[in-house]
């Protein structure tokens, strides 16, 4: 067995053993039904939640506000960083902004958000992706930097338009690091999207887990949360694998 | 040497003439300076004066000491960069920091596209020229199958070995059917007896698409090998202090070695050589 597989066993049992934990303290009663539902039955009512419906108007404007700011983030943040490649100066101020950005707590900005944006989902979407941004520009800037100045020749050589040298080689060349920015990118904009929602929404997954929380309504709250994980879960690792498959065609595993 | 451009004018201003011998390339009085990086308004004087005719079809070698510009020199042939004095011209017409058509490189390092296979990096060449999709087909092919690579279409870069990145280099400059390939030190990297049978890919490429040939190497017996004439620069800046005619016939290989001149000419170039590459390392002139 190589170290790899053992370590991804090791990972499973881990949960398994978790999991399988958190399940007899629940049934022995060592955890109260009022705290936390036994593991089983979380999944129970997830199955149910979703068969029933009544939360899918909830899960589709999360998912579907979540996907916008994520996509406002890379396309902004993959622009803004090529714009930065060519601008020395700007770049070099912004450096420590960037350094220091996810120091800033933006929910704190929510309610001016509000204020400028309306109570729409507007605001929603502007915290998503000014939370993934950052990490989007930095990396792909961080890709940028380490083309080969030789590929750039190339791209000259074979009579490249600025766009075409940015489309055909810049970016594909950099992907692997685009796509590393767009795995936090996904994070960043659930969080902030889900988060917003907690704090001051009508609709949506985070609204409804902080409604099910006030109401000790056990059976809609932690089904959300599992659905939550395990959708962020799942497109991480979607884009892992795909990044896996990159890294392989360049030699880098 | 004799200026060619001056004994063949062009009559009718259309077209240059394709006859063997022309004038292909020609340099003037060429100089580069480069601005020090740092310090303000310092520069580097890189390369020059250049006076250079490459002939239309010829196998051109140039042989220098390091950091002598022999770069320098490929890049203001190949209109990636701009001389500060002098004149570049490209069959006539003058080259000001664009790239020429008929023009083809190979870079000194490895400018493979990693993301795309071997038939993606070689069909990459052809983006921007407009042919039939059975022509295109038929120059990939035969750009694949010259540099022994058709089994290996379907690869990524990242599974070949460096020798046959640099091929994959070629087929791309190939595709183009250039009229003029510029070679920087494509084999720097490759081990002795590779580099010699890469040489008899590159006399076999020169041969069957009657394209000159500039090639850029820190090897003696290469250059020797190799070429119909072979320039060998000064240290830094670059100057031309000799060009020396192997004579060679035109479907030579890399069999010459054993010959008698072949020696001769390696002897010749190093004579010229030593000196240069002496004050490259930095060590003063012992012999007179
Ligand atoms: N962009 C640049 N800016 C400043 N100096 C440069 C630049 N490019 C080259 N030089 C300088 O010009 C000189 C010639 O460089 P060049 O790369 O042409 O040498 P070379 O003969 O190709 O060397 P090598 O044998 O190592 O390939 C060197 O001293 C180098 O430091
Ligand atoms: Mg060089």
């Amino acid at each position: 067995m190589t170290p790899k597989k053992r370590a991804a066993l090791w990972r499973i049992a881990l949960l398994v053993g978790a999991v399988g934990g958190l399940e007899i303290l629940c049934l022995s009663g060592h955890i109260d039904r009022l705290t936390m539902q036994p593991p089983h039955r979380i999944v129970m009512d997830l199955v149910a939640l979703l068969a029933g419906g009544e939360l899918n108007g909830a899960i589709a404007k999360t998912l579907r506000n979540a996907a916008l700011a994520f996509v406002i983030a890379m396309v902004a943040g993959v622009s803004f960083a090529v714009l930065l490649h060519y601008l020395r100066s700007l770049r070099d101020m912004l450096d420590p902004v960037f350094a220091t950005y996810y120091a800033i707590p933006m929910f704190a900005f929510y309610p001016l958000l509000i204020v400028l944006f309306g109570l729409g989902d507007t605001p929603q979407i502007f915290i998503g992706a000014m939370l993934a941004v950052v990490a989007v520009i930095v990396n792909t800037l961080n890709g940028l930097d380490r083309i080969p100045r030789v590929l750039l020749k190339t791209a000259r050589v074979n009579q490249l338009s600025a766009w075409d040298t940015a489309r055909l080689v810049m970016l594909p060349c950099a992907a692997p690091h685009i796509l590393t920015g767009a795995k936090l990118a996904v994070a960043y904009s659930l969080i902030g999207i889900i988060g917003a929602e907690f704090i001051m929404s009508t609709g949506g997954m985070g609204y409804e887990i902080s409604f099910a929380y006030m109401n000790f309504d056990n059976a809609k709250m932690y089904p959300l949360i599992l659905l939550i994980l395990l959708v962020s879960i799942a497109i991480n690792t979607l884009l892992a694998k795909w990044e896996k498959i990159l890294m392989a065609r360049r030699g880098l595993s | 040497m004799t200026s060619i451009m001056t004994t063949s004018k062009p009559i009718t201003p259309t077209r240059t003439p394709s006859a063997p011998g022309a004038a292909q390339v020609s340099l003037r009085g060429v100089d580069k300076e480069f601005i020090r990086p740092g310090r303000s308004g310092e520069t580097v004087h890189a390369l020059g004066p250049i006076d250079l005719d490459l002939r239309r079809g010829e196998f051109f070698a140039v042989v220098g000491p390091s950091g002598c510009g022999k770069s320098t020199l490929l890049e203001l042939v190949a209109g990636l960069s701009t001389a500060t004095r002098g004149d570049v011209t490209f069959e006539g017409k003058p080259i000001h920091n664009r790239i020429p058509d008929g023009v083809g490189v190979v870079f000194q390092e490895d400018a493979s596209f990693p993301w795309l296979s071997v038939r993606e990096n070689i069909a990459f060449g052809l983006r921007r020229i407009k042919i039939d999709p059975k022509e295109r087909e038929r120059r990939i092919e035969n750009a694949l199958a010259m540099m022994g690579l058709t089994s290996f279409a379907h690869s990524f870069p990242a599974q070949l070995s460096g020798g046959m990145r640099q091929r994959v280099c070629i087929a791309r400059t190939l595709v183009t059917e250039p009229r003029l390939i510029l070679l920087d030190e494509p084999f720097g990297a490759l081990d002795q007896q590779t580099r010699l049978l890469m040489g008899d890919e590159v006399l076999n490429l020169w041969r069957k698409t009657g394209a000159t040939v500039f090639l850029i190497t820190h090897a003696l017996d290469e250059a020797a090998m190799l070429a119909d004439r072979i320039g060998v620069m000064s240290a830094r800046p670059g100057r031309l202090i000799d060009i020396v005619e192997t004579g060679w016939p035109r479907d030579r290989d890399s069999r010459i070695v054993q010959e008698e001149a072949f020696g001769a000419i390696t002897a010749r170039l190093w004579r010229s050589l030593r000196a240069e590459s002496m004050k490259a390392i930095g060590k003063p002139e012992v012999e007179p």
